[in-house]
């Protein structure tokens, strides 16, 4: 078995003490919430913090429930099973429960949490490895190294965005409350990406995930998430794609949004899909049609790279099969699209 | 039961004829019996390698080669050796003797000697205190390469033979080059009505157990050797320690504890364990070393690459005249089984049909890569799959039905085959019966619509091989049993079980001969200070040689028994019955003892009880040079129907159900037999549709893990139907012959097959990627296209 670096792990029981140790630990700590991709990458040693903080016993951060007039919250350490399960969730953000349910498998949705999946790390093939298999291979820009190995000559990492739930929230304009040495800032999840596979988020090293906070949709909300895998579990996403349908009481699309991700170091928006959409009915052919302009636009603005396993081509083509299989999911409640 | 001698029909402890009183119902065998072991494996309970922790136990690591190829040009492990905890550490200059499965390729050694050959090659060792100080210590380990021209590509080992990859080898980066030839293939594929020719590739699988490797030694203060290994054939670790250890063999104690899986890649001897036992020597402590998951990857093994190129001949009917295969296999950086591999992969495609006229090329290459050996149906799934195929591609050609088409060639049983095969029971037609009507196959095939199909498909398995792998003319199977007062026999056997069930098998031979409950009998295996040889679980040897080895023994027991009762009762022998846990006078039932009861009596009769037993094949094999390699005392057969369907817009392929019908002889328990015909089309279907055993551009190995490695999950199963055939084989124990491996080989031919009853695309390239699958519509659509415009 592959050994852990040693490290120690502090449990803080109040927010701004956790907060307080992040700051006063600097570069030597992390946090650690599920552990479910934090262990297996210090295995890899692509982490070797001294010190992890748990966000184990900080109650504020679990659970689901208001957050004022029209928002929902669900805390950062509430499990992705729970999520997945959640009524409430699933009224408001059908696309986040779809996709909370497909990460990894069941096991680790019950260890693994919202807040762990928003700020996962970007993976690549070159970059998820042993220590042992990236020395050989003299290391990578993303770790260690000053190569690139998806694009060679590659001076930008491009290891990809890999978490299911960020491209939903994207959809539902969630935003984020992190609690850092300066007090809470709230942003939207939109404004969290850079477009750099190294490190793709603008979230301090002392900042701490507190809550997702999504707002309540009506009841022309329609959401659906569609999971591109070699295997019915565990898998991360080969491509994940987010839809959000806002009908009108003609069951008129008002308002659209499609969001993919594990294409590149970020999740990419889909450019048009409201314009495209609006007016249509559900159910129609004129639906049809329109959620086939939406997949070319995705097409169009889709280059996935051989940056995680699987053909990157291939990848490029289903992409429009999964956007407009996701919206026609989306209108018809039958979401998720997924095989198996 | 020694000799070599042709058994056939009527083999001394084969079942008797149906019109022989002897031929009584059984009680133990034919019924759904747990394993002796199930219990322990299901609670936890079961004691496998790693969970030995021995007083003073020393934990050790391995120092790989970060390159494909190179010469070692110095270590230095002296900042290693003064690092506190540390205990040893070696290279290749500690261990020097070099050592292989099979006698005349042998050229491994258990740590690198002057060269490393693939990214993970082993080079130093270390034992200390804890995994982490070893883990340490590697890292202060100094190693400087002189890297090499790295061999990928096995077309360019073909090519070219500098740099040699093995330095003392006279063919170059050949492996080994095998060519036979029977009949007359040119004149009969020059005449024949129909020839099919075309290329299938092959592309490189390992087993995938959950159980990685482990090995712990402990050294005597008496000069003897103890090695725990998760290995599956103790009796060859103990000799190749012997070799390389420079030990005497009988100072040296294997014992194989609980396994969690093997499939063939637990076969070799492998570096842990010559350097556990070595560094136990240098150190005077117990020494341990379990390999990560990325270890077992370099381990490896697994199933060769081969690249195939079939032409069959046919008659318009359907008969096959000539069959003329070209293969090129990928043996990655050592000789392994390869010598075997070479061969099976030519000699064990003469069955179930009949071929006049037949000749394979094989050519084994070395790549700077893991390397390559025996998984579950070692060197003929590979085959089997192309040829399965090109069977497929035959049918559709003279628009004959597939199932008809294989009935057509059907070999028959009790026959000869093209190489000089012995074919005792075949079951083959039995087996197409069943999956296609279990599978509805009549009312189904070709009427599922676009997009949905059923595919067929048969294969041949051996039971054990007739040449042991070391020349010898003693027994391949040998049983000893010990009766003891209480009513208990202990069974001594080398046969490994390896989650197959073969410990259970022996109990439940024993418990038939002597009428007792499998319950009162217990199981000691291997274990070489213990046990008689046996040659350890591989090529389905297990059931068949010490199954019938016990029952050769199991008979002795109980005619002393029943001598020894029938002295005390004063009645005639042949009216001694044991049974239900009793011995009884058949004329007299209300005269009968306990098994214990008869026990003691017997026991002051004769002295302790006990008795032997052994079996070894007949003389087997063509009168040709490698004509015994694959020459079996009996063939399983199987045939698999498999429904599939495609998403023509992803590619992507749900494989819905495989019917498997199996002919395994006599099922000496059923449900053993079904969950290794479940296992076996599991594999096979995960072959086929989602495993890859690659090595990227830099010779890295594309992803060791089992995140990159992708077996399929419960959910990605399909619905698995076990037909189990019964022939009742004249050799094989009780009737029976093999089941773990036979009942793979049809699922990848048969998934392709039905893929294209599906889709009309015919998919010769593993595995069957949804891109790949993408590939073959466009390709198709292109060609009808033109056709399609012209008719509009």
């Amino acid at each position: 078995m592959l050994r852990l670096p040693n490290f120690e792990v502090r449990t803080p029981e109040r927010l701004d003490e956790a907060v307080a140790l992040l700051a006063e630990l600097g570069e030597g700590a992390r946090v650690i919430a599920g552990g479910t991709d934090l262990v297996p990458n210090m295995k890899h040693e692509l982490f070797t913090p001294r010190v992890l903080v748990s966000l184990a016993r900080l109650p504020e951060l679990r659970g689901i429930g208001d957050a004022g007039p029209g928002w929902l919250r669900i805390g950062a350490m509430t499990s992705l099973a729970d999520v997945a399960a959640d009524a409430r969730v699933e009224q408001h953000a059908p696309a986040l429960a779809q996709a909370a349910g497909l990460v990894a498998g069941p096991q680790l949705r019950t260890m693994g949490t919202l807040g762990g999946n928003v700020l996962l790390d970007t993976r690549c093939q070159w970059y998820n490895q042993t220590y042992f298999w990236r020395e050989a291979l003299g290391f990578c820009l993303k770790k260690d190294g000053t190569l690139c190995h998806v694009v060679e000559g590659g001076s930008k990492c491009v290891a990809a965005a890999s978490n299911d739930t960020a491209p939903a929230l994207m959809t539902v304009r969630a935003e984020l409350v992190f609690a850092g040495p300066d007090g809470r800032r709230v942003t939207p999840i939109d404004d969290l990406w850079i477009a750099d596979g190294i490190a793709n988020k603008k979230c301090g090293r002392d900042e701490i995930l507190v809550e997702v906070r999504l707002p309540h949709s009506g009841s022309g909300h329609r959401g659906a998430y569609g999971k591109l895998r070699d295997r019915g579990s565990i898998d991360f996403p080969l491509l994940g794609v987010a839809v959000k349908l806002e009908l009108n009481t003609e069951d008129a699309v008002a308002d659209a949004d499609v969001v993919l991700t594990a294409l590149q170091a970020r999740p990419v928006r889909i450019k048009r899909a409201s314009e495209l959409l609006r007016g249509v009915r559900i159910g129609t052919e004129a639906f049809l049609a329109a959620a086939r302009g939406v997949a070319e636009q995705a097409h169009k603005q889709a280059h996935p790279m051989p940056n995680i396993p699987g053909d990157a081509d291939w990848r490029r083509a289903m992409v429009p099969v999964y956007v407009r299989r996701t919206l026609e999911a989306a209108a018809t409640r039958a979401g998720p699209v997924h095989a198996v | 039961m020694a000799a070599r001698d042709l058994h056939g029909i009527g083999a001394p402890w084969g079942d008797r004829s149906p019109g022989d009183p002897e031929n009584r119902a059984f009680e133990v065998i034919g019924k759904p019996h747990r394993k002796v072991d199930g219990l322990a494996k299901a609670t936890g309970r079961a004691q496998y390698t790693d969970d030995l922790v021995l007083p003073g136990m020393l934990h050790a690591k391995t120092l790989r080669s970060p390159h494909a190829h190179a010469r070692i040009v110095a270590i230095d492990t002296t900042r290693a050796q003064a690092l506190p905890g540390v205990h040893a550490v070696i290279t290749g200059r500690d261990l020097p003797i070099q050592y292989g499965v099979i006698p005349w390729t042998q050229d491994e050694n258990a740590l690198a000697v002057d060269k490393v050959r693939f990214v993970g090659d082993a080079v130093a060792a270390v034992a200390a205190v804890d995994e982490d100080t070893a883990n340490a210590a590697l890292k202060l380990i100094r190693v400087e390469y002189e890297p090499l021209h790295a061999f990928l590509d096995p077309e360019e080992s073909l090519a070219r033979s500098e740099p040699r990859i093995h330095d003392d080898s006279k063919t170059g980066n050949v492996s080994k080059h095998v060519r036979l030839d029977f009949g007359d293939v040119e004149t009969a594929l020059a005449s024949a009505d129909v020839v099919l020719e075309g290329d299938y590739v092959f592309h490189g699988t390992t087993h995938a157990a959950i159980e990685p490797h482990c090995a712990l030694a402990q050294w005597s203060a008496e000069g003897l050797l103890t090695v725990w290994s998760s290995t599956q054939i103790t009796h060859y670790v103990q000799r190749a320690l012997a070799k390389v250890l420079e030990l005497p063999i009988h100072k040296i104690r294997v014992i194989q504890p609980a396994l969690g899986g093997a499939f063939g890649g637990k076969s070799d001897p492998f570096s842990l364990e010559f350097c556990v036992a070595k560094l136990a020597m240098l150190t005077g402590r117990p020494v341990k070393m379990l390999y990560t998951r990325e270890e077992v990857f370099y381990c490896h093994r697994g199933r060769h690459p081969m690249q195939l190129h079939y032409r069959t001949g046919a008659s318009k009917d359907g008969k096959i005249a000539a069959v003329d295969a070209k293969i090129l296999i990928d043996g990655g950086a050592y000789s392994s089984f390869g010598l075997v591999t070479t061969y099976y992969a030519g000699q064990l495609l003469t069955g179930p049909y009949h071929f006049p006229n037949y000749r394979f090329d094989s050519t084994r290459v070395f790549t700077n890569k893991p390397p390559c050996g025996p998984k579950r149906g070692h060197g003929s799934v590979q085959p089997r799959f192309a040829f399965e195929v090109q069977l497929d591609e035959l049918a559709e050609r003279i628009a004959l039905d597939p199932i008809e088409l294989r009935r057509r060639n059907f070999q028959g049983d009790f026959t000869r085959t093209v190489n000089g095969q012995r074919i005792t029971s075949n079951g083959f037609l039995a087996c197409l019966d069943e999956v296609e009507r279990a599978s509805g196959w009549r009312a189904r095939r070709g009427k599922l619509g676009f997009g949905r199909g059923l595919g067929v498909a048969g294969s041949m398995s051996i039971s054990g091989t007739n040449y042991p792998v070391y020349p010898n003319k003693m027994p391949q199977a040998g049983i000893q049993l010990a009766a003891e007062r209480s009513g208990r026999v202990t069974v001594f056997t080398g046969g490994n079980d390896i989650g197959q069930g073969s410990n259970s098998v022996v109990a439940y031979v024993v418990a038939e001969e002597l009428g007792m409950d499998v319950a009162d009998v217990r199981v000691v295996a291997a274990d070489t200070d213990l046990v008689p040889v046996d040659l350890g679980a591989y090529s389905s040897r297990v059931t068949f040689m010490v199954g019938n080895a016990t029952i050769d023994a199991a008979r002795k027991l109980r005619a002393s028994i029943v001598l020894a009762i029938a002295k005390e009762w004063q009645v005639d022998a042949a009216r001694v019955r044991m049974a239900n846990g009793r011995v009884f006078d058949t004329e007299s039932t209300e005269r009968s003892i306990t098994t214990a009861e008869a026990f003691q009596i017997a026991e002051a009769h004769c002295d302790t009880l006990g008795s032997t037993g052994s079996y070894n094949t007949p003389t087997l094999g063509g009168d040709y040079r490698g004509g015994t390699i694959g020459a079996s005392p009996a063939y399983s057969f199987t045939a698999h129907v498999v429904e599939a369907s495609v998403d023509v817009e992803t590619g992507r392929i749900t494989c819905h159900a495989v019917w498997i019908a199996h002919d395994c002889g006599r099922a000496l328990n059923p449900m053993l037999v079904a969950g290794q015909m479940e296992g076996s089309a599991y594999m096979g279907i995960a072959e086929a549709l989602l495993e890859e055993h690659g090595v990227n551009r830099f010779g890295l190995h594309a992803g060791p893990s089992l995140l990159d490695y992708r077996i399929p999950t419960s959910v990605d199963t399909p619905e698995l139907a076990a037909l189990i055939v019964e022939s009742l084989d004249p050799e094989g124990p009780y009737g029976a012959k093999e089941a773990g491996e036979g009942p793979l080989h049809p699922s990848l031919p048969a998934l392709s097959n039905a893929i294209f009853d599906a889709v009309g695309v015919r998919l010769r390239e593993l595995p069957f990627t949804p891109a790949k699958v993408l590939r073959a519509l466009a390709e198709k659509d292109a060609r009808s296209a033109p056709v399609a415009r012209g008719r509009a």
